[in-house]
């Protein structure tokens, strides 16, 4: 078994030498660049929600340029790409059912 | 010949792997998914807690965004070094993985030292939790004495989930220092340990927290011994699977902690 684990790193390690250098700095420069930007809306004065909505925006292109090239999911097959991204983002969009409690205790108060 | 060459493929062997990878990197994406609802836990209920407050405090000065701005580029840049250290990893060049692995670890040790200073001056500060050490003369108290009684929520939610973090970025140092170093680290963690645990004071978190180098020696000097062996490319790769996954949290706790609650002038 221990051979057929190596045959495959050692496939996986053949798919990595093909990667260009210089797409990890640009990558690393548009995550500093966001980083860069977010701080600036900060200091903007805006309303919170439209500001809480730019910022997870943004963080979400951050967490998906550092999943796709830092951690080469993009170069995985579809079925390791899905079944991973899915579960997660199903797990995290479930945790979403306490938010309208925090709501109601705000409009309604402690009950 | 051909038919006994065929014989020695292992792919013709085993059945395909299910995810055209190998079963250390699918494991790490199975623990990192698990870990990720942890985070989620804690964002979430910090998130809770602030929408719940309508007195949610805003504590953080320029003087802490700009700290908190400078980790994240610590932590960014990290993870650029982590991604050349899989590329020397894979390419074979054993000199370059381990300095761009040392470059990692720096850039690792320069975000927890700066989130330790950041702690220090918030509790200073009187922002505290009943669980860590009394300061000595705080009883009159700091600038956020008053949000610990009236929000404790902030207290909780912030040093909970910012801990666990910087946790994760410590063990991930430390998992990188085994990679890099194997059994050479251990003395060099130990020395880490001893200049944490001496180096601050009794009434700081941090000369307790300290003992986790300690426990992790104990515990890398276990499987170091039992199981010792040369770490190749694709342990450097699932180790830089853990790495970015700290990285890739942070992006989600600087802007929700951190920039959410600047205060402005």
């Amino acid at each position: 078994m221990e051979a057929f684990q190596q045959a495959i790193a050692e496939r996986v390690a053949e798919q990595h030498r093909h990667h260009g250098k210089s797409q990890f700095f640009w990558v690393w420069a548009a995550l500093l660049s966001m980083t860069a930007i977010e701080v600036y809306l900060t200091y903007q004065n805006m309303q919170p929600v439209r500001m809480l909505t730019i910022l997870m925006g943004l963080s979400l292109v951050k967490a998906a340029l550092i999943i796709g090239y830092f951690m080469h999911m993009k170069y995985e097959i579809s079925r390791m790409k899905w079944l991973t991204m899915c579960s997660l983002v199903a797990c995290l969009a479930l945790m979403m059912i306490f938010f309208p409690d925090a709501l109601r205790i705000v409009s309604l108060g402690v009950k | 010949m051909a038919e006994a060459t065929l014989l020695h493929d292992t792919t013709a062997v085993y059945e395909p792997s299910l995810f055209g990878t190998y079963s250390k990197k699918i494991g790490m994406w199975l623990f990192l998914l698990s870990d990720s609802l942890t985070f989620g836990a804690l964002l979430y209920a910090y998130s809770y807690g602030r929408i719940s407050t309508p007195n949610w405090p805003t504590p953080f000065h320029s003087e802490s965004i700009v700290n908190a701005t400078i980790m994240t580029a610590f932590l960014l840049t990290s993870s650029l070094t982590m991604v050349l250290a899989v590329r020397a990893a894979v390419q074979g060049n054993a000199t370059a993985q381990r300095l761009w692995l040392l470059a990692t670890m720096a850039c690792g040790m320069g975000f927890v030292i700066l989130h330790g200073r950041e702690w220090s001056k918030l509790i200073a500060e009187g922002l505290t939790l009943p669980v860590f050490p009394k300061l000595p003369g705080q009883a009159a108290g700091g600038e956020f004495a008053n949000v610990a009684q009236t929000v404790p929520q902030f207290a909780a939610t912030f040093f909970g989930l910012t801990g666990m973090h910087m946790l994760h970025v410590t063990l991930g140092v430390i998992y990188l220092g085994v990679i890099a170093l194997r059994r050479n680290f251990i003395p060099i963690l130990l020395a880490f340990w001893l200049a944490a645990w001496l180096g601050t004071p009794s009434y700081s978190p941090f000369h307790y927290g300290a003992h986790v180098l300690l426990v992790a020696a104990i515990v890398c000097s276990i499987v170091l011994w039992l199981k010792p062996k040369v770490y190749d490319s694709s342990d450097v790769e699932v180790a830089g699977l853990y790495w970015h996954f700290v990285d890739l949290v942070w992006m989600f706790i600087f802007p929700l902690v951190y920039l959410m609650s600047a205060k402005i002038l």
